[in-house]
């Protein structure tokens, strides 16, 4: 038996942690205080393409979620006055294993009270560079709006094409998909987004894509207009998602109608319908100040850093070793 | 029948498509930052050795393919088809001539090669890396020239035809690599 040995080299391990230093300095700096949360939750992520692992507690006979972000706890210590705080720690997310997903890896969010999406997505922008300065030489960052990318990239008007326009775009791409209904109109989005759009992108320079449909709002904010778009952002590098953020939802009735939504969608799905988190709904309910949040992957800023192709070339024990 | 979800995917499963049994290649599991996770693969159809894409919405399931490669000996070819023994149990199979394919010309008796097997059925024969064949034909060789510079075409027992060194004759046995179809070096008699 050869894989007790790690699936990282050792130059990795010491490059691994000479960057959670780096990270910690930079936050520090900023005056942020860093947080731990539990892993274990009473409530789950109810996104329905978001599945959490779960464990029970046999003696209490009591069953706890493994945390699949750290968003809804550090909200509640936003609530509760903390000011500025990030966090790095392991989520769980079942099924997502790949050569960019590992079931379990090192997230690091932090949110900012008083900042809006645009102002954290400057602010991701410099954490970037800095981390990377050592290793990476970035162009220019670039931002696009999600109806730009889908008119550049897909020459689609995004908030006016039904599905069959999407259909049309992905047949014409040759991309041969088994599984998608015709009314699926999200799905196809996101087939075009993996598909023609994230490898299209601009390469070797941050892209920051923001204000997203209302649909895939998220936690975030959604902004009155025509159409209404969510203050969401994700970030991209040579098509790798990297981050993704929020100008944070704030109106607790609105966050309970959005839970009960997916619940919902999970129901009409056929999937596990989880309990969604009652104490993030009080803590809101309390107030939450106005905040943007950020969640970044660690181990793919990693991968950047040290140009690997493979999740489990920058962990110490990817999942077929844990 | 049995079914695999896209989480079993890897490389090498059998699969069964539009009722044609193909092996996947590749499997890259891609999601965006929120929402529908897909499985794009790429897959051989091991009927017809296309190889194409296709993306599967991840958690879908799909048939298995009942396919098995099973080693076994080369007997003889009757002018329709080709027969294989198990050398265990001694089971006979015949394959036709769209299973055989391209191996056709590699197929020596007695050598012992992959069978592809769907439903029991085989679909594809693939020879040994090396196969050792007798030259039938070619032009004279030219005396003293060992060097195997330039090379002539010469054709074999079993009908391919290699391109060898000069200095190979009638009768030579050669050592030929099946999967480039290059000359690997002279046989000196047994």
């Amino acid at each position: 038996m050869t894989d007790w040995q790690s699936s990282a080299t050792l130059e990795m391990l010491q490059l691994r942690a000479r960057l959670l230093q780096k990270m910690r300095a930079f936050f520090h700096a900023r005056g942020m205080l860093e947080v731990e949360t539990p892993v274990l939750s009473q409530a789950a992520v109810t996104d329905p393409h978001i599945e959490s692992f779960l464990t029970r507690d046999q003696r209490l006979n009591k069953t706890y979620y493994l945390h699949t972000s750290p968003e809804y706890a550090m909200k509640r210590l936003l609530a509760g006055g903390s000011g500025p705080v990030f966090q790095l720690c392991k989520v769980f997310r079942m099924g997502e294993a790949g050569r960019l997903h590992n079931p379990e890896f090192t997230m690091l969010e932090w949110y900012r009270p008083a900042f809006d999406h645009h102002q954290l997505m400057q602010e991701v922008e410099h954490f970037v560079r800095h981390m990377l300065e050592d290793s990476l030489i970035l162009r220019p960052t670039q931002y696009f709006t999600y109806a730009e990318v889908f008119q550049r990239y897909a020459g689609l008007d995004v908030f006016a094409a039904g599905s069959q326009e999407l259909q049309q775009v992905a047949k014409a791409h040759a991309i041969d998909v088994s599984g998608l209904d015709e009314a699926q109109t999200e799905s196809w989005l996101d087939l075009l987004m993996t598909h023609v759009i994230e490898p299209r992108l601009p390469k070797d320079c941050l892209v920051f894509v923001y204000d997203y449909p209302a649909w895939q709002a998220a936690l975030a904010k959604i902004r009155d207009g025509d159409p209404p778009v969510a203050e969401r952002f994700e970030l991209y590098f040579n098509g790798i998602e990297l981050a993704n953020g929020f100008h944070e939802l704030n109106d607790a009735g609105e966050q309970r109608q959005r839970f009960q939504a997916e619940c919902q969608k999970r129901s009409a799905a056929g999937l596990p319908l989880v309990p969604y988190d009652e104490r993030l709904l009080a803590a809101l309910q309390s107030g939450m100040p106005d905040c943007a949040g950020v969640a970044l992957g660690f181990d793919r800023l990693l991968m950047l850093a040290a140009g690997k192709k493979d999740i489990a070339e920058v962990m110490a024990f990817d999942i077929a070793r844990a | 029948m049995a079914r695999y979800s896209t989480n079993e995917f890897r490389s090498g499963l059998k699969i069964l498509i539009d009722g044609d049994p193909c092996s996947i290649i590749e499997n890259e599991f891609v999601k965006p930052g929120k929402g529908q996770a897909f499985n794009r693969v790429k897959i051989r159809n091991l009927k017809t050795g296309r190889v194409l894409e296709k993306t599967y919405k991840s958690g879908e399931s799909v048939e298995a393919a009942d396919v098995i490669d099973t080693e076994m000996q080369y007997l003889y070819n009757d002018g329709d088809a080709w027969h294989f023994m198990h050398p265990e149990t001694f089971e006979q199979i015949a394959a036709d001539k769209n299973a055989v394919g391209d191996a056709a010309k590699w197929l020596k008796e007695q050598d012992i090669c992959t069978v592809t097997l769907w439903n029991g059925v085989p679909i594809s024969v693939v020879p040994p890396n090396h196969v050792t064949l007798t030259v039938v034909e070619t032009d004279p060789g030219v005396r003293g020239d060992t060097s195997g510079g330039g090379g002539k075409p010469a054709t074999c027992d079993t009908g391919a035809v290699v391109r060898v060194p000069l200095f190979i004759d009638e009768g030579d046995m050669i050592k030929v690599d099946t999967r480039t179809g290059e000359y690997i070096g002279r046989v000196k008699d047994e």
